[in-house]
Formats: C-alpha cells, structure tokens, sequence
C-alpha cells in the first residue's frame, strides 16, 4: 500500500520544528506503524538523509517506550500501543501526520522522542511500598481478598507511556498517577503509607509541568491498558482523606 | 583444528562443599561483613535495569553502598523484563502437590539437560520461596484465589504448580516492584540513576574492574565512571540471530567488551528456541512475538495429518488431526520442555505438515479448553494474550487456533561466572542472563524472572560484601592510563564507525547476519552448515568496516550510531557462538547438532567427552577453557519425557 507520511521533525530541543512530508510506496497491511517507520527510515539512509528518531524497544507493547501522535490521536486511531497498530487500521492512500507527544511536562529531545523521566520522579516522591529485602513475611500471612487483588492489578497494568498526558488538552499527568496510587492503596501492603504516598505523588506531579485535571476523559480514551477513569476519582478521593489527617 | 587453542581447565568455581542443602548457609556465614557505616564509601557500578539490576541496585543500596547506575532505556521501568509474560517458579508446595526445594532443584538440573552447575541451581531453588515474599510484601499483584491466596499454575517440563503469575504480565508487574524499590533508593540518594546511558567498555585496573566507559545516548558525551566493583545486568544476546523475541535495542556490547577485557564468555552456543511464537509475516518484520508458554497448559497443538491440507482448521475433523506432542510424549503431552517442544514443531513442518503462510506453523487450539471450562474462564486466564494475538494477525483465537512457530527467545549463555557470580576479571559481578551459570543447555519455563531476582535481591549483595571486605580500593586517578585507554579506545572506535561512510545500512548487515545464524546456527546444526558460517563472518565484518553507513554525527541523539556499535560486536561474537556450536559434538538442550540424535531423532547427549562448561577466553585464537561438571545429587540420564 502507499501512504503519505508527514513527520514532525525537529533536531534538537532548541529547534523550531516542521511537519516533512514523505511518501512511502512499499508499505503492507501486516506492518506494524513502527516498521513503516523503519521502512522510511531505510530509504532516508539509501537517500543520504537523516533517518527520523523515534522511541521504541519490546515492540510487544509492554515496555511503554514507543509513542508518536498520528493524525491528533495519540498512539493513532486503535486503542493500543503504537508498535502493536497494523497498517491494516489504515486505507491506501491515507495522509497520515505524524508527532511526538505534546506536553510542557514532556520536552521534545529531536523528532518523535520526547523526555518523559517525570514519570519516574512522580515514582520516586512515593509509588512504592518501603519493603527491604531479605526480611519480607511469609506470601500466604497476609491475604488479599481476590476483589482488591484485581482492582490493584487493573492499575497496575499502566506501562508509563505517556499517552495519557500526550492525549489530555490540560497535558495532565493525573490518570498515570492516580493509577499507581490506585495500585498500591487498595493492597494491604500499601497501607501504612498511603497517606503520604498520595501527598507526595501529587506534590511532585505538579512540580513537573503538567497541567491540572478537568475530567475530559480523553486520558482513558487513549490508554493503551484500559486505565479507568474511576482511578482518577479515587486519586482526588484519596488526596482529599490524606490532606485531612496529614495536616 | 587450528581455530582456537585448549587453555588450563578451570579447577575452582568456589562452591563450597559439604551437604549441598548446606552450601549457600556456610558460604553467607564465610563471607566477610562490611560494617554499615564504611559501606557508603564505595560506590558500585551496576549496568542494566531489569530484573538483576534493579533488584540488585535497590538491594545494594539499601544496605548503604552508593551505586551508580546505568540503562539505554529512557526509563528503568522499560528495561526488558517487563515483557516476559508467563510466571516465576517456587517451591513453596502450597499446592502440596508434592513440591519441594529439592525437586525444583531435581527438574532445573534435569530441565537444563545437565550442563549446569549443582550448587548454584540447589541455591536458586533454596531462595525461590524468599523471592515470592519479597513481591508479595513490595505489593507486586499476582494472582489470587478467592480465598485471598496466591494462584499457581503449570509449566513445561514439570509435573507440579509451582509457577506464580499476575495474569499474562509477571515479567512485568515483577519489574515495576524491583524498579519501584529502585527509585525509592533513587529518591533518598542511594543509587544516582544515569537513564539514557550506554556502557561501551570496562575499566581494568591493576587486574581489577574498577569502572565502565559511558556514552550518554542525548547528547553524545563519552564519560568515564570509576567505582570498586562493576555489576553487570545486560542481559541477553538473542538479537545476533536479527529476528527474536528480544527487545530491539537488547544487545551484547557490555558483556563482550567485559570478555575482550578478559572476561571468559561461557556456552555461548546454547540458545533457546522458544516454541510458541507468533510466525512471521514477511521480509519487514523487526522482531517476534511471543505467546506465552503457560498457554500450553490448556491448548492443544496439532497439525493436520494430510500435509499442505488446504482446508480451515475448523473443517478438518478430530480423526484428521495430528496432536503430535500427545501422540510422542503422551505423559507430558503439550507441555514437555522448550527444545522439545520446537524441535518436534520443526520436524512436522519440514515433512511438510506445517500450517499457514510458507507451511511454517502449527496450530495451538483452545476449542477443546473451551468447552470444558468455558470462554468466560478461558478469557480470565489468557484473555490479555488472545487480545495480543489477535492484534498481531487479525485472526480471533476464540475462534480459529493459533498459529504458532519456535523463535529464537533467551540464551542460556554469557560470561563464566564463579559460585559468588564473579567473572574471571576480580571486582566484575554478572547476573541475571547476562552469565550462564544456572540454566545448563536449555532453561525451563518461569525459571528467567527467578534467577534474575534470586541473583539481584539475594545472591550478589552477600558475595559483593565479601570481596568489598576483603579488597582494598586505591583510588583510581581518572587520569590514570587504564582509565585513559580506554576511553580512548571508545572515542576512536565511535569515530571510525562515522568515518567509514559507506553504502549499506547498519540494519541490512545485521539481517545478512541473522539470516546466517538462523539457517546454520538455528534450530538444529551441523559441521557442514557451521563452517560455512564460520567462512562468511570474517567477509561479512570486513564488509562491514569498509561499507557501513552511519548518518549524522557522534554529539547528538544518533541511533543509527548506537546501532551500529551494537551490531559490530554481535559480528563478533556471532564468530565464537558458531566454533563453540562447531566444538560441541553432541546434542544438547537448545543445541541440536544433526549429527548426534537418535534413531528416532531425539538430542544424543554425550556425557563422556561434553560434560564441562565451555568457557572461551579472548584471544587472537580464542582460548578454550573446561569447567568439568559433577553431577552428586542428580545423575545424568537421557532426558525423556515420554
């Protein structure tokens, strides 16, 4: 099939940016979207042009590292991770914009790869549970009622990619948060600091640069794990009983 | 044969003796203690964040050492681990089901075909029943029954459940609780994070590791990092062969430049064949995607009995079936062992039974799973897979079987390590699967994700602390020439790979090279096939360096640039992986040379002349080392699984 791509490219972050027009003719419907990218980029480099950077790593859509914006969507028009998208989602012919996730909480780096290392400060301030090694109790003295364990897991499921704060007009990162705070508070393990888990989480987000949270739900529309949008309600529930005891 | 020589056999592995339930105990009380308060004083390198780096950065911080850490990922949470999808294994007997330490042991040693180490293997299993805990209590959320216990299930190779899961995604929710521990440690200043970074060369010093050459993948910036031990957690070398289940930027630079430094690379010819992987769909593909092997556990494979038989799988009725792994194997049936498992889905497409596109797969058919237990319990157990399948080939597995092909998946191999998973270089510490010490020829299910906590959480922090306690650690002068050459050596090599050029990209030598590997280092091997590999890599490098093209520059964001390194050194190692293949005349877990097998054409292992570890040290001819392999508890028989 031939598509039409049209790439954001930019070479560093102090560079302006432009959308570049490509065509690429030898495209098949079995392709993931990454492939085609890789296909493009082997014809730059025959061309004597610089490929076109972009983020990706298990192409099993699990590591969370990939990620570009196609035509306003983020991850594109299926439901999932853009290493996991088909060519097959797309017609022959198809004019098909291509950008990395826009957000002042992600800085653009060059071309689609933007800096998310938010995300693993936000982990830091509290997205654990304090358990040193070696002295842990026995798996079975603590159970967990099968309920909690599914809720817990559902969240936990987030791979950090990002498109939460890429597809969100406010670029919020609450539905990334609100997914681990969900994780780790509704587990046994996680009680004795999930007060300050959640004060500290939200604390450090909006030192990052995101913006705030407005309930347009378009962070649970992209995510490529089907993070519900009562984890956000939970976050904002959370925090509310938190700042009450804490201070 | 003249291409590499027969060094002095390795005498001491430092496996202590006595009782083997008993080892691990007297080798932690052996070991010498650093007092907390001068643990912070010496800063430890650890290189990769999966799930031995991350375990073992949080661990070794946590105990009070400053570690410095490395990954090329942009986040330590993508290292991976995290896409390992099946389960972990303990022998916790909670199914009492007649499990024990013992018997992991038994099936590990037996399941790696019996070209691993004893003791190690015995320890692994000894701390498998901690590994759980330690998730457990970091709130990692497998699975559990509704009595608020946790889930098991079945793998191959075994005949109890002893796998814990969290749906199809342990490897990752594992990861998430040693990288959540890991920036807990980030936070309070224990470990100081370098994401984005490349290892590209060791730092010897005075017959000692002592640092690591980095290049910072965002700006280009080469930097040399000095430290009393170096921890390596790079896992493994599967992309040699281009197309595998491995991440794309998974690669081998670390550990073979640690080998060019005089580290000894062990059994690098023993690679797993994983059997359930989605077949590829033509010349673009990039990578192979696994389907977890616990599907075996209720899906049949078969193939039709009329070969190249044109009808749809649901019109060709029971009679017309072929469930071969039952019909060969019929007490472990679907789930006999990795190698197995693909040799046997290999041999019914070579006779020409083989399924779908170019006659390279076989079905994997859940008909049967659900009627008998039902779609709504089937999609509860493997729902997030069938997604993933269907996703990947537009096809509805609640629908029509799977098809599925072997992959090349994990290797078993990587630098020689001792008993306290020290390399032959003093201060150089590899876990995880970038050594080879627990696996032998062939690792079972489940059992990845435990060794590379088992070493990250539990086996490195005790024997790090011996050899800090016993060692004395000059400062190094960052101007030092050791310190010096090195870095040298890494700017020069960047700019030779810039400067040559060429015509051909970094990605087409590496498909020259993968398809090379495949066909003649692949599934099955043999002298004829090896040798001419041997001939054509020598050519194929020398292409390579004359004829490469690398765009851009080496002070930005350059990935052809990161490529094209990583590809070097697989050309390399591609060399010593086909004369290790070319030495070990026999057949052996993932290594099945054609000429060694049975009448009916089962692996033909050969205890007498091959029971020793293969450890190669670098050379101008590389240098053949034998650990000889004693086998006390679990003695070496044919493997069978009938």
């Amino acid at each position: 099939m031939k598509l039409t791509l049209r790439v954001w490219r930019q070479s560093g972050p102090d560079d302006d940016g432009r959308l570049v027009e490509y065509p690429v003719d030898d495209a098949s419907p079995d392709m993931s979207f990454l492939e085609l990218l890789d296909v493009l980029n082997q014809h730059l480099i025959e061309d004597g042009a610089q490929p076109i950077a972009f983020d990706h790593d298990c192409r099993e859509g699990i590591c969370g590292s990939c990620g570009v914006v196609i035509n306003g969507r983020a991850h594109g028009p299926e439901r999932t991770t853009t290493c996991q998208l088909h060519l097959r989602s797309f017609r022959d012919g198809d004019v098909l914009d291509v950008e990395p996730w826009r957000a002042k909480g992600f800085p653009v780096i060059k071309d689609l790869v933007v800096d998310r290392s938010a995300f693993d400060r936000i982990i830091e301030a509290g997205g654990y549970v304090t358990a040193p090694t070696g002295s842990a109790p026995e798996a079975h003295a603590t159970p967990v009622p099968k309920p909690d364990a599914d809720l817990a897991f559902d969240n936990a499921t987030c791979i950090g990619c990002g498109a939460c704060v890429a597809a969100c007009p406010n670029g919020s990162a609450m539905l990334f948060t609100s997914a681990k705070v969900a994780h780790l508070n509704s587990l046994p393990q996680g009680q004795p600091e999930r007060a300050q888990r959640v004060l500290d989480m939200v604390e450090t987000m909006d030192a990052a640069d995101f913006g705030g949270c407005t309930n347009t739900g378009e962070c649970v529309a992209s995510c490529p794990k089907g993070i519900p949008l009562t984890s956000i309600a939970n976050l904002n529930r959370e925090f509310m009983k938190a700042s009450r005891s804490r201070r | 044969m003249s291409d590499y020589t027969v060094g002095e056999p390795i005498a001491d592995t430092r496996a202590p003796d006595g009782p083997i339930e008993d080892r691990w105990d007297s080798r932690r009380f052996g070991a010498k203690l650093v007092n907390p308060a001068n643990r912070r004083r010496h800063r430890i390198i650890v290189v990769g964040t999966g799930l031995a780096g991350a375990s073992a950065g949080a661990t070794l911080a946590e105990q009070g050492y400053h570690v410095v850490q490395f990954c090329f990922q942009d986040s330590p949470r993508r290292a991976h681990s995290v896409a390992a999808q099946g389960g972990i294994n303990a022998a916790k007997n909670y199914r009492n089901d007649g499990d024990s330490v013992y018997r992991l042991f038994y099936d590990t040693v037996k399941g790696g075909d019996f070209r691993s180490r004893e003791s190690n293997v015995y320890r692994l299993a000894q701390v498998s029943t901690q590994i759980i805990d330690q998730a457990v209590a970091q709130g990692v959320p497998f699975a559990r029954e509704y009595g608020g216990l946790l889930d098991t299930r079945s793998f191959g190779g075994v005949q109890v459940q002893r796998t814990f899961y969290a749906r199809g995604q342990t490897g990752q929710q594992l990861l998430l609780g040693a990288y959540q521990a890991l920036a807990r440690q980030i936070d309070a200043g224990g470990v100081e994070m370098h994401p984005r970074t490349e290892m590209l060369d060791l730092i010897v010093s005075d017959g000692k590791a002592r640092g690591i050459v980095a290049r910072d993948l965002v700006t280009g910036e080469v930097t040399t990092h000095l430290a009393d031990a170096v921890v390596l957690a790079t896992g493994g070398y599967g992309n040699v062969f281009y197309l595998s289940t491995n991440a794309k930027g998974s690669n081998t630079t670390a550990i073979w430049r640690a080998h060019k430094r005089g580290a000894y690379f062990a059994n690098p010819c023993f690679t797993q064949i994983h059997p359930t992987c989605i077949p590829r769909s033509g010349e673009h593909q990039s990578k192979l995607t696994l389907m977890s092997e616990s599907l075996r556990n209720d899906g049949r494979i078969w193939v039709p009995k009329q070969p190249r038989d044109p009808r749809p799988p649901q019109d060709i009725p029971e009679e017309e079936r072929d469930y071969y792994l039952e019909r060969m194997y019929p007490s472990f049936g679907n789930l006999v062992p990795r190698d197995i498992a693909s040799r046997a889905a290999k041999n019914v497409c070579d006779a020409g039974f083989g399924v779908g596109p170019g006659g390279l797969g076989v079905y994997l058919d859940f008909a049967d799973a659900i009627e008998r237990m039902g779609r709504p319990a089937v999609e509860a157990k493997y729902g997030n897979l069938f997604d993933m399948y269907e996703r990947i080939t537009a096809e509805n597995p609640y629908e029509v079987p799977m098809r599925i092909y072997p992959a090349i998946h994990y290797t078993m191999g990587g630098l020689w390590v001792d008993y306290d998973l020290q390399s032959t270089v003093p201060g150089l510490f590899v876990i995880g699967e970038a050594n080879f010490s627990d696996h032998g020829a062939n690792r079972l299910g489940a059992s990845a994700l435990m060794q590379g906590l088992a070493d990250g959480y539990f086996v490195l922090p005790a024997t790090l602390n011996d050899y800090i306690a016993r060692g004395s650690f000059p400062a190094l002068d960052p101007a030092d020439p050791d310190v010096a050459q090195a870095e040298t050596a890494v700017r020069d090599r960047l700019e030779r790979l810039l400067s040559v050029r060429g015509t051909r990209s970094v990605d087409s030598f590496h498909r020259e090279l993968g398809h090379l590997m495949w066909d003649h280092c692949g599934m099955s091997r043999s002298a004829e096939g090896l040798r001419k590999a041997l001939d054509r890599i020598p050519e194929l490098r020398a292409e390579f360096w004359r004829d490469v093209r690398v765009p851009g520059t080496g002070a930005e964001l350059n990935q052809e640039l990161e490529k094209a390194g990583r590809v070097a050194d697989f050309l390399e190692l591609a060399e010593l992986l086909l004369l290790d293949a070319l030495v070990r005349e026999e057949s052996c877990g993932g290594h099945f040379r054609e000429e060694h097998q049975t009448e009916d054409g089962e692996a033909q292992r050969d205890d007498e002349r091959f029971s020793y570890v293969s450890a190669w040290e670098y050379g101008e001819k590389p240098v053949l080392h034998q650990e000889i392999l004693n086998f006390e508890h679990v003695h070496p028989t044919q493997r069978s699984y009938t």
